[in-house]
């Protein structure tokens, strides 16, 4: 016994010690959990989250600690003798019974959840976001405003193999863009999310989802910002060679600011003409968007 | 070097001498040896490969491997894994026991299970050799989605022939353990009489039966797709690209199963030996069992949460999969009744069981987090689930197999395994593999996507981590191997018997059992006498 315990001792001392020499920095050491997010699907699924992570700990417990009680006491060495029972019907149907209903407790909740994010109907505005091998392209529909949005150059050149720029040196290294997308806060905006080579899934942990942008289809999910801010996030689905560089920057403003912000972004594009057109003739997404649910 | 040419000695009836014998064998030891050491191969090939993986994410910024590279040793590092490492494990394991374990001379199809095991090389070769092709090798993940997969060079064909080759492997091992334990159980043992591996691996048969063709019906979709004009998957053609994860999945979920399955019998064997005490719950270990077999046909969709489905979709699929929490958790709570007012002793396959108890039960509880829909918009296609679908198929399927061979080593070789070594191999398997594998989850729920060769600074920290617990736990594994070449070549001899507390029909043989295992059946009346019966 004594020889194990000394095992354990030096395997995880020896492990844990060199994991532990071979992190310089530490502030990544905090980033454990879901972030509580700007939105309210974000709430919901961060409380969701932690709803069934401390049902799960509250079984660990029960379970393991019966577990550990039994190797302690049960053992052979503390001379033991074993019981030869083998089956006890009582406690059968209560171990069955008890978790269903631990279950249908948390089906509830997880049902209220998924209603909320599916409620796409009434929003104030659309943006169709489509994927690219590598990039994201934004069209706020109805107002002829449309950009690309690829990885920022700065991140470009440090994550080239054995390049000299440290990523350490670039200011949100691969969560960075040349063009972020803009929007307003406390807006319900629906995002109508498509692909036009192979699948990718355009993912913004503070909103609270990601979705699956497919060649063909047009997916729908939403956001009511509450704060401005910069929301970062990547591609989720892989994409190919530069999947992991295609990030998504998000910058919420006040309305007011993003009236201002769109309009210059319009004369920029010497979108007039392409705002009365969009108006004449729908976009096409909108249209396949109703086939989907 | 193999443990029947210790039983040439003792047996009339030994294998062929020479090399030719493990080419032309039909007998299950010698199939159930090469299936082992196939999978033992392919566990340091996938494990390899892992290793390259890690570097690269040791820190942020690409210092070793082009980013394609590393996406064709993701894809490769799970095919192999899957379908070279555990998948074969299994099938090895049920070779040496279920004959042994039903009172039968050998698998009711010989031939047949030539083939089964010679088919796996082959595919492998195929597999592998994709890495030199012009255009290198698949690089869109083991899960194969189109269009990404049709983006595939030279490769392509090759990997779905490889990928038609496993799947006949496994078919025709299923049917070969299926007509075995219909038709070689020794006279009196009923199918309610048979040792909790057995059962295990009879539903696990049917689950590959149902699923694998299921597999070849996808790929042969993309394969058309590619060459053929078909536009089963082609938006543009009135295709749909997420019918193919529907079919994919069809197949992908009831393989997890297949690999846990297996498992769970094994531990159901162990936990009872070093615990001495019948297992708990034998009939409702079966009826558990063969339910996660039926619900594991109707959850598939929970990997697709994100695809779009509709409302009544995302739900039906959300209540099933956490039904199946409940028969899982059956499963727990037996083994831990087991144990409780046993008198337990703690070699190493009882060390890998109980961590496997533990560990799993981690895996099953990420699973639950997993299964609610509107958080897994968060989870999904993070390191959120690679963290769950590694302990759960690590710390689970691969943790039940090492348990296993060190539980029936002494069977197969007739001397007993070094048993400090194999404390040794426990530990530090133990503690690294949750180095490596504990923090992925907190990078996951940070936002770390999966299938990534590079990242955003803050994930640096616990990527380090994670590295250098896989580089442990890898390094840890050939110990293992050393570990079962002792065994093979000499030891402390091994009694018939060879734990204590050991029930079940391979105990009453001589070990190294007999080339041809029960020559005639054994009386089950006796064997029953002697405690091995259930219920
Ligand atoms: C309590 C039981 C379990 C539940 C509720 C569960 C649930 C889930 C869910 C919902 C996912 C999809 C996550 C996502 O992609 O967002 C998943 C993924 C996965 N699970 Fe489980 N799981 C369970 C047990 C298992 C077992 C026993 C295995 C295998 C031994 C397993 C292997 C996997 C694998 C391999 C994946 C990922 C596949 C991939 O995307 O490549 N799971 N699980
Ligand atoms: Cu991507
Ligand atoms: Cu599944």
């Amino acid at each position: 016994m004594k020889w194990d315990k000394r095992l354990v001792a030096v395997t995880s001392g020896l492990t844990g010690g060199l994991a532990l020499a071979a992190t310089p920095a530490w502030a990544g050491l905090g980033e454990l959990n879901l972030p509580y997010g700007v939105t309210s699907i974000a709430h919901m699924n961060y409380d969701l989250n932690m709803l069934v992570l401390w049902i799960t700990i509250f079984i660990g417990i029960i379970v393991f600690g019966a577990m550990g009680y039994s190797m302690y006491h049960h053992r052979k060495s503390q001379g033991a003798t074993a019981a030869q029972f083998h089956h006890n019907t009582t406690i059968e149907i209560v171990w069955t019974v008890i978790p269903l209903l631990i279950l249908v407790g948390m089906a509830i909740a997880a049902t209220r959840g998924l209603v909320l994010m599916y409620d796409t109907d009434n929003a104030d505005m659309d943006i169709k976001v489509t994927g690219y091998q590598w990039q994201w392209r934004y069209d706020y529909l109805g107002e002829g405003v449309s950009f690309y949005s690829k990885l920022d150059e700065q991140s470009n050149q440090a994550r080239e193999l054995g390049s000299s720029l440290q990523p350490e040196r670039v200011d949100n290294y691969l969560r960075n863009v040349d063009k972020p997308l803009v929007v307003p806060i406390n807006t319900k905006i629906r995002f109508l999310i498509t692909a036009e080579d192979v699948i990718h899934a355009w993912w913004v942990p503070e909103f609270g989802w990601k979705m699956d942008a497919i060649p063909g289809f047009v997916n729908k999910a939403w956001a009511k910002i509450e704060q401005p801010g910069v929301y970062r996030g990547q591609c989720a689905e892989l994409c190919g060679r530069d999947h992991a560089f295609m990030p998504i920057v998000v910058i919420a403003k006040t309305p007011e600011e993003y009236k201002k912000w769109l309009a210059e972004e319009k004369k920029r594009q010497g979108a007039a003409e392409g705002a009365e057109q969009a108006a004449a003739e729908p976009s096409p997404a909108v249209d396949v968007a109703q086939t989907q649910s | 070097m193999s443990a029947v040419d210790h039983a040439e000695a003792h047996h009339h009836d030994g294998p062929e001498p020479g090399l030719l014998r493990w080419v032309f064998t039909t007998n299950h030891k010698d199939i159930g040896t090469l299936y082992l050491l196939f999978s033992l191969l392919m566990f340091f090939v996938g494990g390899a490969m892992a290793l390259i993986i890690r570097a690269e994410l040791f820190q942020p910024g690409m210092q070793l491997v082009d980013p394609y590279f590393f996406n064709e040793m993701t894809t490769l590092h799970g095919l192999v894994m899957i379908f070279g490492a555990i998948m074969p494990g299994f099938v090895g394991l049920a070779n040496w026991q279920v004959p042994m374990m039903l009172g039968a001379p050998d698998m009711a199809l010989p031939r047949l299970n030539n083939w089964s095991f010679w088919l796996l090389p082959f595919a492998f070769t195929l597999l592998l050799s994709t890495l030199f092709m012009p255009g290198g090798g698949p690089a869109g993940g083991w899960t194969m989605y189109p269009p990404l997969m049709l983006e595939t060079g030279q490769a392509f064909p090759f990997v779905i022939f490889a990928v038609h080759l496993m799947g006949m492997s496994s078919i025709l091992g299923a049917i070969n353990i299926i007509a075995t334990i219909f038709n070689m159980r020794a006279p009196g043992l009923t199918l309610m009489m048979m040792p909790m591996f057995v059962w295990t691996w009879l539903i696990t048969a049917f689950l590959l039966i149902a699923a694998m063709p299921v597999l070849a019906g996808a790929v042969t979709m993309l394969l058309t797709d590619q060459y053929f004009g078909t536009h089963f998957f082609n938006a543009a053609g009135g295709g749909d690209p997420v019918m193919y994860q529907h079919i994919f999945w069809f197949f992908g979920h009831p393989e997890v199963y297949i690999m846990i399955l297996p498992a769970f019998g094994i531990i159901s064997q162990i936990i009872p030996t070093f615990a001495r005490k019948p297992l708990f719950g034998y009939a409702s270990m079966v009826y558990a069992t063969a339910s996660i077999a039926f619900l594991s046909f109707i959850v598939w969709a929970h990997h697709m949460f994100t695809v779009g489905m509709p409302l009544a979709g995302e739900l039906f699929f959300m209540y099933a999969t956490m039904l199946i929490a409940v028969p899982t958790g059956v499963k727990v709570f037996n083994w831990v009744a087991t144990m409780w007012q046993g008198a337990m002793t703690f070699e190493t396959p009882m060390l890998f069981a109980l961590a496997f108890v533990i560990l799993f039960s981690i895996g099953g509880f990420s699973g639950l987090m997993l299964a609610i829909a509107s958080v897994d918009f968060q989870y999904q296609d993070g390191y959120f689930v690679v963290a769950h679908f590694h302990y759960v198929l690590v710390t689970g399927a691969a943790f039940a197999i090492i348990a296993a061979a060190y539980y029936w080593l002494p069977k197969w070789t007739g001397n007993m395994y070094d048993e400090q070594l194999g404390k040794l191999h426990f530990w530090l398997s133990l503690v690294s593999v949750n180095v490596l594998y504990f923090p992925q989850h907190f990078v996951g729920l940070a936002g770390m996507p999966r299938r990534i060769p590079d990242y955003a600074v803050q994930f640096t920290e616990w990527n380090m981590v994670s590295t250098v617990g896989a580089f442990v736990f890898g390094f840890s594994q050939l110990i293992f191997a050393w570990i079962v070449i002792k065994a093979i070549r000499g030891g402390v001899k091994a009694e018939g018997r060879s734990w204590e507390g050991a029930h079940g029909m391979e105990w009453e043989l001589p070990s190294p059992a007999p080339y041809h295992s029960f020559q005639t059946p054994p009386d089950i009346s006796k064997v029953m006498a002697s405690g091995d019966a259930h219920s």
